[in-house]
């Protein structure tokens, strides 16, 4: 009886549209207006790649070690170095990253013995060319330049 | 076979897929038909096919791990535990508690994850369009942990041979515990919604029905063989990564259905948000990697290890050759051993029924295809 009753007064219904209309309040609104609003990115984030520099005298970190190139799944770094006859240390002198192919898995910055190598919170990495998505030495010190739009 | 009964037609052959919304990705299946009756169901597979075994062939143990994330994309997390657990039964090597309670944690929360988009999708695709929006949402949760966790949100990449790379983030702790405290009620809600609904039941119960002895035949394995009143869990049948420590109970039902396969997932969350709330309480102190060397280079050997991954039983099989790279990794995705019993749920049923049916078999196409 009271399941016919149930039935009649369409208590099932009713009862999932009461949890829409409990949301229809414009406080309950998850969406995030994005270019506007810019979402907050996580610390660990593992976005563009950065080559970190020294920021007192602007030379680089890196050790040129290529162990980033060798613990990298996709082949996509290439280090080329150089010896300094005078200090007998190698020195950096080209470093490409392959973005295109770049999964963002972070063994690349794993592996980095002196932090050099690191994958950033930036996440717009679009760009109008194929070729602008292999980075060079400077586009990876500086990072991306996204244009971020007014409202 | 289905008796006919539609006037005596001609047989009609459809296409369904591969660019169809409700087959999850790029499922063609062919359906033979007589009016609306299915006669037959054929899928059609390997629009995804990556070559995924292939690439672990020239690729070192490390290097494979961000690979086996892209598989089963929605639950990227219990496909690298997984394969770091196949790995470590290799090397003969055990993860540190506080590593196996942390992956426990981050396991349960993707199970949550990938049971709350299956819901959202396959509400969706029998036509209950506002679910989908209230999972979304609770996962975006979900998803918010483990980039603060691991850095992404989708191909995580966690877990690493041995261990973690990353501990636990300031902050963590309140985080999962608050998302468990808030999580609980939305599961009331989303049954709210579903469970009672008339339109729901009728298009579920009765849809889609394999047999306890159908399931053992095909191999299926997870919600839908739970859902056909098989207490078969891989978490308490072998505990892997420290389960047996947790209390918690194998939702099954009796008569498997596309209805008790969404009761069964809805219970089965519950289950993680219970193990979950056990497992943040205490994190143990201490290493988060075992000693592994930079270089890894197991014995040879061959080794089989199985999961429970929130679609049924994930296995890898790895064969050693005592060199840096595998010889060979097989991976038993439950997708695509799920996906096989799709003929014998579909014939006799409705061409409306087929929707329901891949829906409730929860298949990921990165999976089935690899």
């Amino acid at each position: 009886m009271l399941t016919i009753l149930k039935k009649i007064f369409f208590v099932d219904l009713i009862r999932g549209l009461l949890v829409t209309f409990r949301y229809q309040h414009p406080k309950n609104i998850y969406t995030e207006q994005y270019p506007a609003e810019r979402p907050k990115i996580a610390e660990r984030y593992r976005g563009a790649p950065r080559l970190n520099i020294n920021p007192e005298t602007g030379e680089t970190l890196c050790i040129a070690c290529n162990l980033c190139a060798l613990a990298c799944p996709e082949q996509l770094i290439v280090v080329t170095s150089e010896r300094n006859e005078v200090t007998k240390r190698k020195e950096l002198t080209k470093f490409t990253y392959d973005l295109s192919r770049c999964m963002f898995c972070g063994l690349c910055e794993d592996a980095c013995p002196v932090d050099a190598l690191e994958l950033t919170q930036d996440f717009e990495l679009a760009s109008y060319t194929r070729e602008g998505a292999i980075w060079d030495r400077q586009m990876l010190e500086e990072g991306p330049k996204p244009i971020w739009y007014r409202y | 076979m289905a008796e006919r009964t539609y006037l005596g037609a001609d047989e009609l052959i459809l296409n369904m897929g591969p660019q169809h919304p409700s087959t999850h990705g790029v499922l063609r299946v062919v359906l033979k038909l007589d009016g609306e009756r299915i006669l037959r169901a054929d899928c059609v597979i390997g629009y995804l096919h990556r070559g995924i075994e292939k690439i672990a062939e020239y690729r070192t143990y490390q290097m494979f791990a961000p690979y086996v994330d892209r598989m089963d994309y929605v639950a990227a997390v219990s496909n690298g535990l997984g394969y770091c657990l196949a790995v470590e039964k290799l090397l003969g090597i055990e993860a540190p508690p506080r590593a196996q309670v942390v992956r426990v944690i981050m396991t349960e929360l993707n199970r949550i994850a990938s049971h709350l988009l299956w819901l959202g999708t396959h509400a969706l695709d029998i036509g209950a369009v506002t679910p989908l929006f209230y999972v979304m949402r609770e996962r975006e949760e979900i998803l918010n942990i483990f980039e603060a966790y691991c850095g992404a949100r989708l191909t995580t990449h966690a877990f690493r041979i041995g261990g973690l790379q990353y501990d636990v983030y300031e902050g963590m702790e309140q985080q999962v515990k608050r998302f468990c405290k808030m999580f609980r009620p939305k599961i009331d809600e989303y049954e709210e919604l579903l469970t009672e609904n008339r339109i729901w039941k009728d298009r579920t119960i009765g849809v889609g029905v394999l047999t306890a002895e159908d399931c053992k035949a095909y191999g299926v394995t997870g919600p839908l063989l739970r859902a056909a009143g098989v207490k078969w869990d891989i978490r308490k049948a072998q505990p892997y990564s420290g389960y047996d420590r947790y209390e918690f109970e194998i939702p099954t039902r009796p008569n498997g259905d596309t209805y008790d396969r969404y009761l069964v997932r809805i219970q089965e969350m519950r289950q993680s948000v219970r193990i979950i709330e056990q497992a943040i309480e205490d994190i143990p102190e201490g290493p988060i990697m075992a000693k592994v060397g930079k270089v890894i280079k197991p014995p040879p050997g061959e080794v089989y290890v199985s999961i429970e991954a929130p679609k049924g039983e994930l296995g890898y099989y790895i064969v050693s050759d005592g060199s840096t790279q595998p010889y060979r990794v097989r991976v038993r995705p439950p997708s695509f051993v799920n996906l096989q019993a799709l003929d014998k749920m579909a014939r006799g049923g409705l061409v409306a029924d087929i929707v329901a049916i891949i829906g409730s078999i929860d298949i990921v196409l990165g999976e089935v295809d690899r």
